[in-house]
């Protein structure tokens, strides 16, 4: 092969890898995200450079050409137009194309594999990257409806007894099919496989439930990059070997950081299963007290240090821009106001920071829970926007709650903690939270766009 | 054992790139996680390159094979291009004002 292409995916290799690490500061960020997305240019045009040395019928190239004319306006359009809370979906839809994009390239290969005498390592590689690949596609699909709210959790048995026999079938089909125990052609086992796979995808992210979504979206993506990689190997192409290993590590490092952060393994999430905890037996009645929006607006305008500790809930009721106005009318008052996010609040690693940051909300103000939790004594007042079992004592005090051992923000430990809900209804976790009995504790019922708009009126009024 | 040998290059740069992978992104805070996730998924679209090359090989007869392929590229594309959109979308967001 030509050396100059050679050097150009080496360019993309580094670039990639640049691209990752700027991300580390939000400073740089953005031009890591340039840097990357110049390493991919240079990565395709290299790969066309090769039309130097080899004759390309002019069909396939027009086809080629339309096709990524069309696949970038069409990404470009999708990304300009989605709200900023259905981020998630976004990102599960093109990852389902990347996975997509590597399943359709091992069923084309396998066809060819079919026709020449390749050996059996690069048969083994092309049918796991079609596993992986068509995995990530379907699972994707179905992460992306999910989020989306049009399919609802499915654990029924035969669901997930269903995706277990698949499961074994990925290892029983090809050991079968090497030994020559099937006899069909590599091209039919290979369709085979990746039909498998598809169906498994489905019933594998099925049964998740919803608060699992983070660890299922990085896990998928994952799988993606592994998939590339795999491809990688079947070409010979470093730079998609390389960049399908950065994307499958940073994929699996994200997926650990989320269950460390809920306090589940990876095998519990995957399985779809919760702990049960001795939860009816110990449901004291709680002394709450009701607090309302006049007396909240009039205790924040006495505060000098405010934590604002948004969760899911505040996603739901999009409700972040109102944060965004509330923390400038404090601010004006000469208050500090910080924002504590916990690594799982949002429906994928991080998107809280993004739904604040939409609001422009300046990063600094966003902390994160390690940097303040030894520091919560000094807030004089907390708000707490849908979250739940993120600041439940018991994670900290109660053996027997399910979500013992989670890592929590320990609001209760400032002054005044108002929490606003929408009702008494508990968190994901399904335990009572000991936080709304205590003394500093008053809770604000109510829809929580309705509160903040109320609460930021009273305080203009003051 | 014969294996091992010839593929020898390739398993060291399998192995550095695993490991330059986890230390490079295990710096990258938790305020940047959705971006570098969906950072990640762009890169991860380089696989549009081998569907290229693979497109390169097709007969100009085979269409059902052309069209399969017409689409890999074109699901490719259209990952790398909304990945890096997006992702620059988010990223002009985290700005700081002074």
């Amino acid at each position: 092969m030509n050396v100059l292409v050679e050097v150009g995916y080496l360019l993309a290799t580094v670039s990639f890898l640049g691209g990752l690490k700027f991300m580390s500061s939000p400073k740089h960020a953005k031009a890591g995200n340039l840097i990357a997305a110049t390493g991919m240019i240079i990565a395709v045009l290299c790969t066309f450079w090769m039309l130097t040395t080899q004759t390309v019928p002019s069909i396939n190239l027009i086809i080629i050409a339309v096709a990524i004319l069309l696949g970038t306006i069409g990404g470009k359009i999708m990304a300009s137009k989605v709200e900023m809370t259905a981020m998630p979906q976004l990102v599960s839809l093109f990852n389902a194309t990347g996975g997509g994009c590597a399943m359709l390239l091992g069923i084309v290969e396998a066809k060819q594999a079919s026709l020449g005498s390749s050996f059996l390592g690069m048969q083994i590689l092309l049918l796991l990257g079609l596993i992986t690949g068509a995995v990530a596609a379907s699972g994707s699909v179905i992460a992306y409806r999910k989020l989306a709210g049009k399919t609802k959790d499915n654990r029924n048995v035969m669901v997930v007894l269903g995706s277990r026999t698949l499961l074994l079938s990925f290892i029983l089909i090809p050991v079968l099919y090497f030994f020559g125990i099937i006899p069909l052609p590599f091209e039919i086992v290979a369709y085979v496989m990746a039909f498998i796979a598809l169906v498994y995808g489905v019933l594998f992210v099925l049964p998740i439930g919803g608060a699992d979504m983070p660890v299922v979206i990085s896990l998928l993506n994952s799988i993606t990059g592994i998939a590339t990689a795999l491809a990688g190997f079947v070409y010979g192409n470093k730079a998609m070997i390389a960049g399908g290993i950065f994307v499958g590590a940073a994929g699996i490092l994200l997926t650990l950081l989320m269950c460390r952060a809920m306090n589940r393994s990876l095998l519990k999430v995957l399985a779809g299963k919760f702990k049960k905890g001795k939860v009816a037996e110990d449901a004291e009645e709680q002394n709450i007290k009701e607090t309302n929006v006049s007396e909240t607006a009039m205790q924040l305008s006495f505060a000098n240090k405010i934590a604002i500790i948004p969760g899911y809930g505040l996603a739901v009721a999009q409700g972040q821009h109102l944060c965004g106005q509330l923390q400038q009318l404090l601010e004006k008052r000469d208050a500090q106001v910080d924002f504590i996010i916990h690594p799982v609040a949002g429906r994928m690693p991080g998107h809280m920071n993004v739904l604040l940051a939409e609001a422009n909300i300046d990063y600094e103000h966003l902390k994160e829970m390690d940097q303040v939790n030894g520091d919560m004594a000094h807030y004089d007042m907390v708000l707490i926007i849908g979250a739940n079992d993120v600041v439940n004592p018991a994670a900290e005090n109660n053996e027997d709650s399910p979500i013992y051992g989670m890592p929590i923000v320990k609001a209760y430990q400032s002054k005044q903690v108002v929490v606003m809900k929408r009702g008494m209804s508990k968190g994901y976790a399904g335990v009572s939270n000991d936080l709304f009995g205590m003394d500093n504790c008053n809770l604000l019922f109510g829809d929580a766009k309705d509160s903040l708009q109320n609460i930021i009126n009273q305080l203009k009024l003051i | 054992m014969e294996f091992i040998q010839n593929n020898l290059d390739i398993i060291y740069f399998v192995i550095f790139c695993i490991f330059i992978g986890i230390e490079v992104i295990a710096n990258v805070p938790a305020i940047l996680h959705t971006p570098l996730m969906s950072g990640a998924n762009a890169i991860s679209g380089v696989i549009m390159v081998g569907a290229v090359i693979m497109m390169f090989q097709v007969p100009p007869t085979n269409y059902i094979t052309l069209t399969v392929g017409g689409i890999a590229v074109f699901l490719g594309a259209l990952n790398i291009s909304g990945g890096f959109f997006v992702t620059g979308r988010m990223l002009k967001m985290f700005t700081t004002k002074k």
